[in-house]
């Protein structure tokens, strides 16, 4: 049956994230805004404490997870990512490894010191061509040998040189395959032969670290491979390796829309309020004629977070209900991109000076949520995807 | 909790009235369009399925079931894919049906309901619009006026689909500022039917303008009587239907420029392997989802007693808007053979175009 409301323990959830959002987040954002590589220690192990008492970390499979994480990008986006947690790392581990692997990789994210987890996909010359994965994995013994240079890994540094954690990198095991040749490696903190060389600066979510990790002739245990070590040549471009790859994303997708609304709505209860304070009431019912260019902006943007909003919802759900979510995630995700891009500009022009100002939080929302539109897959990217889905056609056929 | 699963009921309601609009409405729509007359056994076939008498409770002849808006936002969906005028056609009694069985008098509903549970269609309509460019709903220009024992209605309405043929009309008329509706009899005086009405679109829907001078209905055909009718939650079952039945018209433009690109070659391949056609597609399904889960939400909520203007207007110009995009991009898709009347997408942009005006035109 459609339905759409909360249970009790979603609603509890939202709520807490809700208060922990203001009174938490909100009051550091700005500071870990200015101080871009520093670390919020006490934010840190206050999420960490939550997380090891069952807080979850960041990739829950259900539609409280998700509003959760909206809730807490309305707080604040980049310190989200921070929170401790196995991350991007984590959910590919859980959507491609064993249970043996989830066990021995995942354990460590509820017991001891914060941890972090990253995955590793992108390089220089790849971005969304994820295909085009220069870096190497040679088996030599019973181990791995890696070779390369990730770039973009968010949280890379945390999970590598701030604590005893992972990340995930792709790796080809035969250039000669393609899309079947590519593989997801598990490389664990210490492991020699893999340092973090550096740490961007960036537009927005400044309070997370996108570092760069190099593989020199790093050797990790044959069993870290994740999923089927076998290539099998297919020539249609849907392979196991790549497939896994994509089912990841097809997880991370509407969490990242999530995001994106969180800090979206920010700008829109924001700007809301600033209204309300001059006694500007929006009347909903009116006809569209008798509307102010204001109003008719606010509609326009709050129609457009709900539009975003469905849309993720939808995608959280059917992976809850372990439905295939492939094109309803990229939906999602390009949707939810787009929206919270329009809105945090269109919020910063309608408040004027106000907007433009660091004094308020609006302008940093601007920078922070337009980083939903590139990452796990630009808008651009998530669009190829569902006009290939609605076309029922294959990459050959729309490139 | 959430989901957005169709109930087994509904998701056979969907597939019964899916075939419904591929064989009977998808058959005769260009020509309907054409001509301005819909065949009366494609109604008569539609009527059989109850959509109006389902929801009128046992007592007043009706099957009693429990009135949804979201499965009439499933159903419209439907029909409307089907075609615009047809279903706007079919539905139309429910203007006034539905809002007897919410908000009429015991008296109103003995009176009337039992008029919608027969066997032959029965046309009834409701007037609400007004030919202005500031038509606005909530502050009509027709007039009621207590004067003895009638009220006396004064105005002129315009987009009245089926007034000619219906017995029974529900006329929204400013009382004291406030908007209410009063059941006029077709025999009134006063009332005048005009000519039917040209329009751009929906033009196998027949509508028509009529005027009220001194229009004398009985104080007991105030719509709900004392209590009068809650007018804003009529609006709001208006807005849900129309989201609704332009999720289906785009919908159906959708398919239509899809199949058109995967087949249309030009510079050796499918037009739909550029990606300038094909994100104009991947966007119009995606507006259209979003638009669909809008309208679901909004009727749910509907559903459960709350107030949900805020969500139906929102939801409302959302999807005038992209039901407007998507036929456009759908005439786009096809080129000079859009702008043909041999395809059918010219004349979805004309329907579409038509939604920002269809207030008050089709509930749920």
């Amino acid at each position: 049956m459609i339905e759409f409301e909360l249970t009790p323990e979603e609603e509890a959830t939202i709520a807490a994230a809700h208060k922990e959002a203001e009174e938490l987040l909100r009051p550091i954002a700005r500071y870990y805004d200015e101080h871009e590589h520093e670390s919020p220690k006490d934010f840190i192990e206050q999420q960490w404490a939550q997380q090891r008492s069952g807080g979850g970390g960041m990739l829950g499979l259900g539609v409280g997870a998700a509003l959760r994480i909206e809730e807490t990008c309305w707080g604040d986006a980049g310190l989200m990512l921070v929170a401790p947690g196995s991350g991007l790392g984590g959910a590919a581990i859980l959507m491609t490894g064993t249970q043996e692997q989830q066990q021995r990789f995942l354990k460590r994210y509820s017991e001891g010191e914060p941890k972090w987890g990253g995955m590793a996909m992108t390089e220089s010359g790849c971005g969304s061509d994820t295909s085009a994965i220069q870096t190497t994995a040679v088996l030599d013994g019973d181990e791995w040998v890696l070779n390369g240079e990730k770039i973009f890994i968010t949280g890379g540094q945390r999970a590598m040189d701030e604590s005893d954690g992972l990340v995930v990198v792709w790796a080809t095991v035969d250039k000669t395959a393609g899309r079947a040749g590519m593989k997801s490696f598990v490389v664990e903190a210490g492991t020699p032969g893999a340092r973090i060389e550096k740490v961007e600066n960036k537009l927005g979510i400044r309070a997370s670290d996108t570092a760069t990790l190099i593989l020199d002739n790093c050797r990790i245990p044959y069993e870290n491979i994740l999923g089927s070590p076998e290539v099998r040549k297919v020539d249609s471009g849907q392979t196991a390796g790549f497939k896994r790859a994509m089912a990841t994303f097809d997880a991370t997708r509407p969490i990242i829309a999530a995001m994106a609304l969180g800090v979206g709505r920010a700008a829109l209860d924001f700007i809301k309020e600033a209204l309300e304070k001059e006694g500007i009431q929006i009347r909903y019912g009116a006809p569209r004629h008798k509307l102010t260019a204001i109003e008719r902006d606010i509609m326009d943007m709050e129609a457009g977070y709900k539009a975003a909003h469905m849309l993720m919802l939808r995608a959280v759900w059917m992976m809850s209900q372990f439905q295939a979510n492939s094109l309803e995630a990229s939906m999602a995700k390009a949707k939810a991109g787009l929206v919270v891009t329009r809105i945090t500009q269109k919020a910063v022009e309608m408040m004027g000076p106000l907007g433009y100002s660091r004094k308020y939080l609006l302008e940093k929302w601007m920078r922070d949520g337009k980083i939903n539109d590139i990452f796990e897959g630009t808008g651009q990217i998530n669009m190829l995807i569902v006009a290939r889905r609605v076309l029922d056609y294959t990459r050959d056929q729309l490139k | 909790m959430v989901s957005f699963s169709p109930s087994e009921e509904q998701q056979m309601i969907i597939n019964m009235v899916k075939e419904f609009s591929t064989d009977h409405l998808r058959r005769v729509y260009r020509e309907c369009d054409e001509s301005g007359i819909i065949p009366a056994d494609v109604i008569d076939t539609a009527w059989e399925f109850g959509f109006i008498s389902t929801s009128i409770p046992e007592e007043f002849q009706g099957l009693g079931e429990a009135r949804s808006s979201l499965t009439g936002a499933l159903i419209a969906e439907e029909l409307a894919w089907g075609d615009l005028s047809i279903a706007m056609h079919i539905l139309c009694p429910s203007l006034v049906a539905i809002p007897l069985v919410e908000m009429g008098t015991d008296e109103q509903k003995s009176k009337y309901l039992p008029g919608f549970c027969g066997d032959r269609f029965k046309a009834a309509t409701a007037a609400l619009i007004e030919p202005r460019f500031d038509f606005d709903p909530a502050a009509l220009s027709t007039t009621a006026r207590l004067n003895g024992g009638d009220y006396v209605l004064n105005g002129e309405k315009c987009y009245v689909p089926l007034a000619a043929d219906a017995d029974l009309l529900l006329v929204y008329a400013s009382e004291n500022d406030c908007t209410q509706g009063f059941l006029v009899e077709k025999a009134a005086t006063g009332l005048e039917i005009m000519e039917r009405e040209k329009n751009m679109g929906i033009k196998a829907l027949a509508t028509y303008e009529l005027s009220l001078k001194d229009c004398r209905v009985p104080k007991g055909n105030r719509l709900g009587g004392e209590d009068g009718c809650d007018f804003g939650r009529i609006l709001n079952y208006s807005r849900v239907a129309l989201s609704a039945m332009a999720v289906g018209v785009a919908r159906g433009a959708f398919e239509y420029a899809r199949d058109y690109a995967k087949e249309r070659s030009a510079f050796g391949e499918p037009i739909a392997s550029r990606q300038t056609i094909a994100f104009m597609l991947a966007e119009m399904a995606i507006e259209i989802d979003a638009t669909r889960l809008m309208t679901w939400e909004a009727t749910w909520k509907l559903d459960r007693g709350e107030d949900a203007t805020k969500e139906a207007s929102l939801l409302k110009s959302y999807a005038d808007e992209m039901v407007l995009t998507v036929t456009d991009r759908a005439v786009q898709i096809l080129g000079g053979h859009g702008y043909i009347r041999d395809h059918p997408v010219e004349l979805w942009l004309r329907n579409g175009r038509g939604f920002a005006t269809f207030n008050g035109m089709a509930i749920v």
